[in-house]
């Protein structure tokens, strides 16, 4: 157990993607929306025994994980995952994607319809830091979570805990857990208190699930817009 | 170079072979060709499924032309289609007209060449031979299905009818059923060819020659959808052959109708017009999802098969929406499926040209999974 996890810190992987990795039961299928270079879907197939697959945008990504041996469709989640049928998945994971989807809203409800459950990540435009540089030098905030000028970000919908936490309520969507991520890329066990974490955690991360309303396809039925 | 044409042929002992259709074939045989050396455990075999004009010849010169291999490029120690480490198998499909069963061949009942009496076949029906080949030769199972166009029809049938006998599966620039506009472009093939008086009515074995001219206006048709409006006009554009002002006649003015009469020309050479519409048939014909109650993730229903799947962006023949419509049903079958779309504008011949970062792409997969096959 020990060298296994020697394994993992051998490789590098982000905190963020480890406590994802942790939330996800061995033998689970998952789909990992926006997998980037497949760090963790690697890091699930190999290490925590699960079946997953991922979804990028950019055929570098594409490219990158297929020679990995990774099993991933080049696709847009803002388009394709309409083509995923519903409850395919136990577990559906957007980690650092949420915020670069044109529509959010859409793409969480995907989400929860394909996954059982939906697991998202996401850096907390709430922070601090990132509170204090706007108003300090009223300048868009930059940071390790926040790395690109305000001009040519992928980031479109930036958000913080507490409205991320609004929407899923507004939806009607369970936060079975929430880990709040401090400055220093580590899990931060502050309090439940989303407001606290609002202003104390870097980024956060959400376990997800839909125990409303269905429809007969399974689909979940979310509260009226 | 091979002293026969045919390269290896072999005479199917699982006699009569039955059709798709119902019908039954008295006797087969199948010309193929292989590369690399089995390994002792049988499983690092790859069959290399080839596109309708194609042929066994993947990786050695062409016997009749004297040319590569089609895929020389992509097969061979070293190569993507590692020879040094994967014994590769490629036969001349079924009604193919290289060794391969087909209108050509003698009809045993008659002691004449089969010509139109021949029966039609469907891309199953190759699967079928080719799985009946492996059978003789003792090859349980294979390592990898690969093929681009109608070998990628022949790559999709062998996972839906073999699922147990396929480990990977890699269907390039292809699609799970005909479209009704490439149905349109090979019924003006197979007209152009029957309107040739010397089609005869499909027996013209013994006659000086036969159907030159259809045939050729047939595959000047066909290769027109193989290429794109944009990488036509980048080669060709409007350029004049051989001369530098029009001759206002109908002479081969410009260069992209001089490229085309060589196609059509060097095409007659070494391809049976009778094949043509058989093949050509056998495609119209594919519809996968048909064949599994009208769903096509009912094909892949608890496949095992690991599958890449492949696109280019400038095809028009199998356009990437095709590409996709199979990721979706693999998608439902919860298979291990990748897919990638590449930017080219070489339109569908794409998948036979050296495209580096799509060479890149499928030696990763290959490699994968070779490893998870312990190979």
């Amino acid at each position: 157990m020990a060298t296994r996890e020697a394994d993992i810190r051998a490789r590098d992987i982000r905190v963020d993607l480890l406590e994802i990795g942790r939330m996800i039961e061995p033998g689970s299928r998952v789909l990992d929306i926006g997998c980037g270079d497949g760090d963790l879907l690697y890091h699930l197939v190999h290490d925590r025994r699960v079946d997953a697959r991922g979804m990028e945008l950019t055929r570098e990504g594409v490219n990158a994980c297929v020679a990995r041996g990774l099993s991933v469709v080049q696709g847009d989640a803002d388009r394709d995952l309409g083509d995923y049928p519903t409850g395919a998945f136990d577990y559906a994971v957007l980690s650092q994607t949420l915020q670069a989807m044109r529509d959010t809203r859409a793409g969480l409800e995907q989400m929860l319809r394909i996954g059982k459950r939906a697991i998202v990540s996401f850096p907390n435009f709430g922070f601090w830091k990132v509170r204090l540089q706007l108003l300090v030098t009223g300048r868009m905030p930059e940071s390790r979570a926040l790395e690109y000028p305000w001009y040519n970000t992928p980031n479109i919908h930036l958000c913080t805990i507490r409205d991320f936490a609004d929407l899923c309520e507004e939806l009607g969507i369970t936060v079975e857990r929430f880990l709040a991520i401090d400055a220093s890329g580590k899990p931060a066990r502050m309090a439940h208190s989303t407001r606290q974490a609002n202003l104390l955690a870097e980024q956060a991360l959400f376990l997800l699930a839909y125990h409303g309303e269905r429809d007969a396809s399974g689909a979940p039925l979310y509260r009226p817009r | 170079m091979d002293e026969d044409p045919r390269g290896n042929v072999l005479r199917l002992d699982a006699v009569p072979f039955r059709l798709v259709s119902g019908a039954e074939l008295p006797e087969v045989t199948v010309a193929y060709q292989t590369y690399g050396t089995l390994n002792a455990d049988k499983t690092n075999a790859v069959l290399v499924c080839h596109a309708l004009t194609g042929d066994q010849h993947v990786a050695n010169p062409h016997p009749i032309t004297g040319k590569d291999g089609w895929w020389e490029s992509m097969v061979g120690p070293g190569m993507v289609i590692d020879t040094d480490r994967f014994f590769v198998i490629c036969t001349n499909v079924l009604g193919g007209c290289l060794g391969t069963t087909g209108p050509k061949e003698i009809n045993p009942a008659t002691g004449e060449p089969w010509g139109i009496d021949f029966p039609v076949i469907t891309i199953g029906d190759m699967v079928k031979l080719q799985a009946a080949l492996l059978d003789q030769l003792g090859i349980p199972d294979l390592f990898c299905a690969i093929g681009g166009s109608m070998g990628g029809m022949q790559v999709l049938d062998w996972a839906a009818r073999f699922p147990g006998r396929v480990f990977s599966a890699v269907p390039i620039a292809t699609t799970a059923r005909q479209s009704a506009q490439n149905i349109a472009f090979d019924e003006v093939g197979r007209q152009a060819i029957m309107a040739d008086p010397d089609w005869r009515g499909g027996r013209y074995y013994d006659a000086p020659h036969g159907p030159k001219a259809g045939l050729s206006v047939a595959r000047m048709a066909a290769h027109i959808t193989y290429l794109s409006e944009a990488g036509l006009h980048q080669k060709f554009g409007r350029k004049l052959q051989d001369r530098d002002a029009l001759t206002f006649g109908f002479d081969a003015d410009f260069q992209i109708e001089s490229y085309l009469r060589h196609q059509g020309s060097t095409f007659v050479e070494r391809f049976d017009a009778n094949s043509y519409l058989y093949i050509t048939r056998a495609m119209d014909y594919f519809d996968l999802a048909a064949d599994y109650g009208g769903m096509l993730a009912n094909a892949f229903k608890g496949t095992k098969t690991r599958f890449c799947v492949v696109s280019f962006t400038s095809d028009w023949l199998y356009p990437t929406t095709e590409s996709r419509a199979i990721v979706h049903a693999l998608n439902a079958a919860a298979a291990q499926v990748s897919f990638l779309e590449f930017e080219t504008d070489k339109g569908h011949d794409s998948f036979l040209l050296d495209v580096p970062e799509f060479y890149d792409v499928l030696r990763g997969f290959i490699g994968a999974a070779a490893e998870k096959r312990g190979l």
